[in-house]
């Protein structure tokens, strides 16, 4: 019995993994063919990365893109969890089932509705309506972070402190932003993350500027052009898995932090 | 606290407060008056709105009707972090992400101090509440008794006019919580600060307390002195609420020489005072008479008494060690009453279905509408 198990779970990992770990080998690969033997060790694809201006413009405009997602999707996500953790109002669970919804959308519906609705509205494409479908699909995940971080605050930490002397605003920026510190940066650095490597949403409402995923897919039509594409992959995964190793450690610093257990959390 | 004339000062007025949430009353015509410098309790089951009342002292809630008053200045309009009074909260609130020391001098961020002068006035504090030297350590790791001792530092230190205390030592253990007792009332003979205690322990009430309201379903139901409202309940539900108390059916009727007679099932005849009776009493009314267990006694082989004396049937006991309880039930009475006795010293304790002689005085009757 446990001995299938196991075999069963190391086949289900190198499924989800062994593609990804051929990133890299084939961005080392010395060759423009995409298949074994391997052909030596080289820098070239990395080095060709430097010289496309196209790929420069596109990985600028994923940044902004990623960290006004983010950011907006933070500070909407600050809101709404305080509001569902705090106050008691008609219609809670409605309102917040709505605004978890993109999480289980399909996203190419997310992304051809937006369109239609921009378009209907004879708005032009650009990086801001990209910024506009990544706030929506990022925010579920920044609420489910700050719903956490808030939900383990004692409520009367910002009586006590108005009890002090403080006001409002400022008992909330002394006691509770710092407390809910690490679930900030958590939800900022996983947004980003979504946001950088979202496809889907980019493409249609991207315009002419594509984001980084975009100007990649475009890019393999050119079977020469494979390797390079690999490198750049290989880029975006190592840079991936420091940016949610960093959220990660922040969750668990702020559990630490108030002092509960460790619920295993988000990731 | 007294003032040159010798007239006590109230710090605190209510003045017919009332509280609803839509068409339910929290708090329903609350008038009182809290002096300065007492130790007050709000005593009362959870959900009869004892801390609804402390919070609407504090500022945290805005009376719906009706007007609260400290050291003379009406409290309408004004919030929380302006108004004199600091509290400890049942959770204690203890900030987790600051060291104990920033914990008790958080309230003295907006004072006009130095750093120097701030840091001795925490020092301060701490000693008296006893963490001296404690300022470094982190409020995340302290103990229960220890988060309760920085709570009472952090609200002491602003010199409040009043410090309120929401059921503060309902999360420690038994040991903990008797000394913390005592502590508190040193404390606040120490600092001569009026207290306001809120609790749902009535004998913490009464040992902490110079007076308690006992409160039921929004209203005070009694205001007086932990003495007066043992002695003297003014209901059967104060009565049966603060320790215990026995109730007989009776009926009180005006002699001939005007004396107050009642008559009382399985105790029979007696004369009481008119301090005794129930307000609004008048002759021949349907009531009951209460009774505390350690105003009777039960005779033993032998003892004699020039008290008055009723027989019974011991229904059962429980033994405490110093104490025995019985539960007695009186010749024609249906419902055992329960007799307290001290284990003296060559005093048998007696088995169940023992017969009793139990000595009663009829000052000890409270007759009840």
């Amino acid at each position: 019995m446990k001995r299938p198990l196991r075999v069963y779970a190391i086949l289900y990992l190198a499924f989800l993994y062994a593609p990804i770990a051929l990133l890299p080998l084939f961005a080392f690969n010395d060759g423009t063919v995409i298949a074994f033997p391997l052909r030596g060790f080289t820098w070239e694809w990395f080095r060709q990365l430097a010289e496309i201006p196209a790929l420069h413009a596109a990985v600028l405009n994923s940044l902004t893109i990623a960290l006004s997602s983010a950011a907006l999707a933070t500070c909407l996500g600050i809101l709404a969890a305080r509001a569902a953790t705090r106050f008691a109002f008609p219609g809670k669970k409605g309102i917040m089932g709505l605004i978890m919804l993109p999480l289980v959308l399909p996203e190419i519906i997310v992304a051809v509705s937006l369109l239609v609705v921009l378009l209907q509205l004879g708005l032009s494409l650009g990086a801001w309506t990209v910024i506009l479908g990544h706030v929506l699909i990022c925010t579920p995940f920044s609420i489910a972070i700050l719903n956490s971080a808030f939900q383990s605050l004692d409520l009367s930490l910002e009586e006590a402190a108005i009890d002090l002397g403080e006001t409002r605003w400022s008992s909330f920026r002394l006691i509770t932003l710092p407390l809910v510190m690490p679930g900030i940066i958590s939800s900022l650095l996983i947004s980003f993350t979504i946001s950088l490597d979202e496809f889907i949403i980019a493409f249609f409402l991207t315009g002419t500027e594509p984001t980084l995923p975009v100007y990649l897919w475009g890019q393999l039509r050119f079977p020469q052009k494979i390797p390079v594409v690999m490198a750049l992959g290989t880029i975006l995964v190592v840079a991936s898995v420091i940016l949610l190793t960093i959220a990660e450690y922040f969750r668990r610093r702020g559990a630490a932090r108030t002092g509960q257990a460790d619920t295993g959390g988000f990731l | 606290m007294k003032d040159t004339l010798g007239v006590t000062r109230p710090i605190i007025t209510l003045d017919n407060v009332e509280k609803y949430y839509g068409d339910y009353y929290a708090l329903r015509g609350i008038t009182a008056e809290i002096n300065q410098g007492e130790f007050f309790s709000l005593l009362g089951p959870s959900g009869c709105g004892k801390t609804t009342l402390l919070r609407t002292i504090a500022g945290f809630e805005e009376p719906s009707s009706g007007r609260v008053t400290i050291d003379g200045k009406d409290m309408a309009g004004v919030p929380a972090n302006v108004r004199p009074t600091n509290m400890v909260f049942q959770s204690y609130a203890i900030f987790p992400h600051l060291t104990v020391a920033q914990n008790v001098g958080f309230g003295l961020r907006r004072e006009p101090l130095t750093r120097k002068e701030k840091e001795r006035k925490v020092v301060e504090a701490l000693e008296m509440v006893g963490l001296k030297g404690f300022g470094a350590r982190a409020a995340h790791a302290l103990s229960g008794g220890q988060r309760q001792r920085v709570a009472l530092a952090r609200a002491l230190i602003l010199e409040p006019k009043v410090l309120l205390l929401d059921e503060p030592l309902s999360a420690l253990d038994k040991k903990m919580r008797e000394q913390m007792q005592m502590e508190l009332r040193r404390l606040q003979r120490q600092v001569g600060i009026t207290f306001i205690l809120v609790t749902h322990d009535q004998e913490e009430a009464l040992i902490m307390s110079d007076r308690i309201a006992v409160m039921f379903e929004g209203q005070i139901a009694q205001l007086d002195t932990p003495q007066v409202l043992y002695r003297r309940p003014v209901s059967r539900q104060v009565g049966e609420f603060i320790g215990v108390m026995n109730f007989l059916p009776a009926k009180a009727t005006v002699g001939p020489d005007t004396h107050i007679e009642v008559e009382a099932a399985g105790l029979g005849r007696a004369v009481i005072g008119a301090d005794q009776l129930p307000g609004g009493w008048h002759p021949g009314q349907t009531q009951s008479v209460g009774i505390r267990p350690e105003t009777m006694s039960i005779l033993f082989e032998g003892e004699t008494t020039d008290r008055r004396v009723a027989t019974g049937i011991v229904e059962d006991r429980a033994y405490y060690g110093d104490m025995t309880y019985y539960e007695v039930r009186l010749d024609g009475v249906e419902k055992p009453m329960t007799i307290s006795m001290k284990n003296l010293v060559g005093r048998p304790v007696l088995e169940r279905g023992s017969q009793a002689r139990v000595a009663w005085d009829a000052r000890s009757l409270v007759l009840f509408a």
